[in-house]
């Protein structure tokens, strides 16, 4: 083995959002680097968003993510009522709460079933799992379509809903159509106590990871459209107007993408922080399956994500159950909010992490500045770090399933690096 | 025959219109069942060489590299279908053509010497022939059912080209313009989404972009009648579609 290097490369990475690649560099026995590359080309959002009217973020922001929409148009939200002063609460909170939920049974069942399980069964496909399992398949398909019932009545389309605006919603859907809704989810629910079941099944690579970990806090329940703090693995709770206190993107030579760190470190957003930060503030039934399935109070394996996701869409259809249960359409749908001068910030989880946005109004309704800082620039460098250790544990393997892992450990994360906003492209060095 | 081979591509996008193909839930297995899915990287990690029979293109041309892939990508593909207003009009990211792409990286980059880009983003067949444009931000799923199966049997895809407020008709909805004073896109927007923003009384804000023959300025005025001022007016046409020159003319 001596002064052997292996270089490990994936020119385009599979099932994920957006593009990029990978390149891992072992030299020695030793990795030298581990880097996801982004290519994906950048959009300028915060840049193109200046001088737009205060009201527009919800809109032009969606567009960042074709799959998670709702998460960019509730930050948005959060941030731009948290800059004019108001506070959303009631029916209307609600009803963001349940079309976020539709988001959230939507994409886990999307990245579940579509992008991350061939990975567990050695299939390149849904649709070549399809082929031996078509059930399957069409129980994950049932799951998604459910979770897109949702966005496409309360938001009125499933990618880039168009219903949704500062101070709550255009119209507020009626209760018969609601209770129709909650026809289509009943059965979705099971479909999703058998995904649980399912998933809990797999085999799962050893990986304990020690990133810290970082999730939205919200005292009146498990943390989805907002929250009142941003809670952390090591150290106190912050308030969420101190997150870019906290949070500093930077740039890091070796990497293709700004790199954010909490207080200087490495960390970790998304599902796995969620359910270890939040967790007891699940449904019992989520935590009797996340028992049975195997988890403790706490998850660090990021194989394991693909549990925590199906423990999350157990919950999300039960909430929306709930939510539609006591829905009263909010009258008015929205709450007028007047422009004013100053700064907002604000926080949702995304179905792969937490999601802030900033922005600085001026008192003519328009946009000073922007900055959003996606899921994804956060979990870059945790990322990274489980490249590193997964090859560094598995050097024996040989060159085809060592890459097969290392694009494993990506799609742990359900990257979305359509997110450009904050990506860079950067040309590598080759020694 | 051989099975049909499908290619789906993107460029610089959001993935929303290539994230449709897997809301057909429907009409998934079966459209599997149809064609040989070649290329889809979102959703498959099998990919095949081409020459691919049809081909569905997401995005934008943003960089020269994407420059240079389009003329692969149309070298290789018996059909192109140009997908959502990304790749038929520059997308929300052709705001960059208005301004200055420099100075847009200085404000997201530290190091925006690091950027690789072009100064405009600019739709599909601005380089390369396409065979069809379907509109949208994103694409509407019923329209793309139709333009596979149209292109999968050969034939033109029979999609309309009239305005939302055709369809709004349809629906039987009340006009939004006319009943509650709310500024709307309607009359001069592409039709496609079903008119999707007056079924929640909210105006068209124009994400399937221009319609073949729009009467922009017989609307300009009745916006501002609506309570638009002219600053709102010229920024509610530059959205996502933006770069089409469609309403500007
Ligand atoms: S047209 Fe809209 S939905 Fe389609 S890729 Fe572009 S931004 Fe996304
Ligand atoms: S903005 Fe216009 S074209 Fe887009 S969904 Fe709304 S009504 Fe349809």
């Amino acid at each position: 083995m001596s002064h052997r290097a292996r270089q490990l490369k994936v020119s385009s990475l599979a099932r994920v959002e957006g593009e990029g690649a990978l390149r891992v560099t072992v030299r020695d026995g030793v990795v030298e680097r581990a880097d996801l590359q982004i290519y994906e080309p950048p959009r300028f959002f915060e840049a193109l968003l200046r001088g737009r009217g205060y009201t527009e973020p919800p809109d032009i922001t969606a567009r960042i993510c074709g799959i998670c929409p709702v998460a960019y148009q509730t930050s948005a939200c959060n941030a731009i009522e948290d800059a004019c002063g108001v506070r959303i609460d009631g029916p209307i909170r609600e009803l963001r709460r349940l079309l976020y939920c539709g988001e959230w049974i939507s994409s886990h069942a999307l990245h579940i079933y579509l992008l991350h399980a061939p990975d567990f069964l050695g299939y390149p496909d849904a649709i070549a799992l399809a082929a031996d399992h078509r059930e399957i398949v069409e129980r994950g398909l049932l799951l998604k379509k459910a979770g897109n019932a949702i966005l496409e009545l309360v938001g009125g389309r499933a990618i880039h809903p168009v219903n949704v605006r500062v101070g709550g919603f255009y119209a507020a859907p009626g209760r018969a159509r609601l209770d129709h809704l909650a026809g289509q989810l009943r059965p979705a629910l099971d479909a999703a106590i058998e995904t649980v079941r399912w998933v809990a099944g797999f085999g799962f690579p050893d990986l304990e990871t020690d990133h810290e970990l970082l999730a939205v806090h919200d005292p009146a329940g498990y943390a989805i459209e907002g929250g009142t703090t941003v809670r952390r693995s090591a150290g106190p709770d912050f308030e969420v107007d101190a997150f870019s206190n906290h949070v500093v993107e930077e740039q890091v030579p070796y990497s293709t993408a700004l790199h954010a760190a909490l207080d200087g470190g490495r960390y970790l957003t998304g599902p796995l922080a969620r359910y270890t930060l939040n967790h007891d503030q699940l449904s019992p039934l989520a935590l009797g399956l996340a028992a049975d399935a195997g988890l403790g109070s706490e998850c660090r394996n990021p194989f394991r994500s693909i549990v925590v996701r199906a423990i999350e869409t157990v919950y999300a259809v039960e909430e929306a159950l709930r939510l539609i249960a006591s829905y009263q359409p909010p009258e008015p749908s929205y709450v007028v909010v007047p422009a004013r001068d100053g700064v907002g910030h604000g926080l949702s989880e995304a179905p792969r992490g937490l999601l802030y946005h900033r922005y600085e109004i001026g008192a003519d309704g328009l946009i000073r500045s922007a900055t959003i800082v996606p899921p994804t620039a956060q979990n870059q460098a945790a990322i990274e770090e489980d490249l590193r250790r997964t090859v560094a544990a598995n050097l024996h393997l040989g060159d085809e399933p060592l890459t097969g892992l290392c694009e494993r450990t990506i799609r742990n994360y359900d990257p979305c690096i359509s997110c450009s906003t904050h990506f860079l492209e950067l040309t590598v060095e080759r020694s | 025959m051989d099975t049909p081979t499908l290619a789906v591509f993107k460029l610089a996008s959001c993935d929303g219109c290539q994230l449709t193909v897997l809301d057909c839930e429907d009409e998934l297995l079966a459209l599997a069942g149809r064609v040989r899915i070649a290329h889809f990287l979102e959703a498959s990690s099998a990919v095949r060489p081409g020459p691919y029979d049809v081909t569905l293109v997401e995005g934008s041309i943003t960089t020269p590299a994407d420059a240079e892939r389009i003329r692969q990508i149309r070298a290789e593909s018996k059909v192109l279908v140009a997908i959502g207003a990304c790749a038929t009009a520059g997308g929300i990211q052709a705001l960059r053509n208005f301004g200055d792409v420099a100075e847009f990286a200085s404000v997201v980059y530290a190091r925006p010497d690091y950027i690789d880009t072009l100064a405009t983003s600019t739709a599909i067949a601005d380089h390369v022939p396409v065979d069809f444009e379907l509109r949208g931000c994103p694409i509407d799923r019923r329209q793309l059912l139709e333009v596979l199966t149209a292109f999968l049997a050969g034939r033109k895809p029979d999609l309309p080209d009239t305005s939302v407020c055709t369809e709004c008709k349809r629906r039987g909805l009340t006009c939004v313009l006319v009943a509650d004073g709310t500024p709307c896109l309607g009359p001069v927007t592409h039709a496609g989404c079903g008119a999707l923003c007056p079924a929640y009384r909210r105006g068209c804000f124009g994400c399937f972009g221009p319609m073949a023959s729009p009467n922009v300025a017989a609307l300009v005025p009745r916006l501002r009648a609506a309570g638009m001022s002219e600053d709102e007016v010229g920024r509610v046409f530059r959205t996502f579609n933006a770069a089409s020159g469609g309403w500007s003319s």
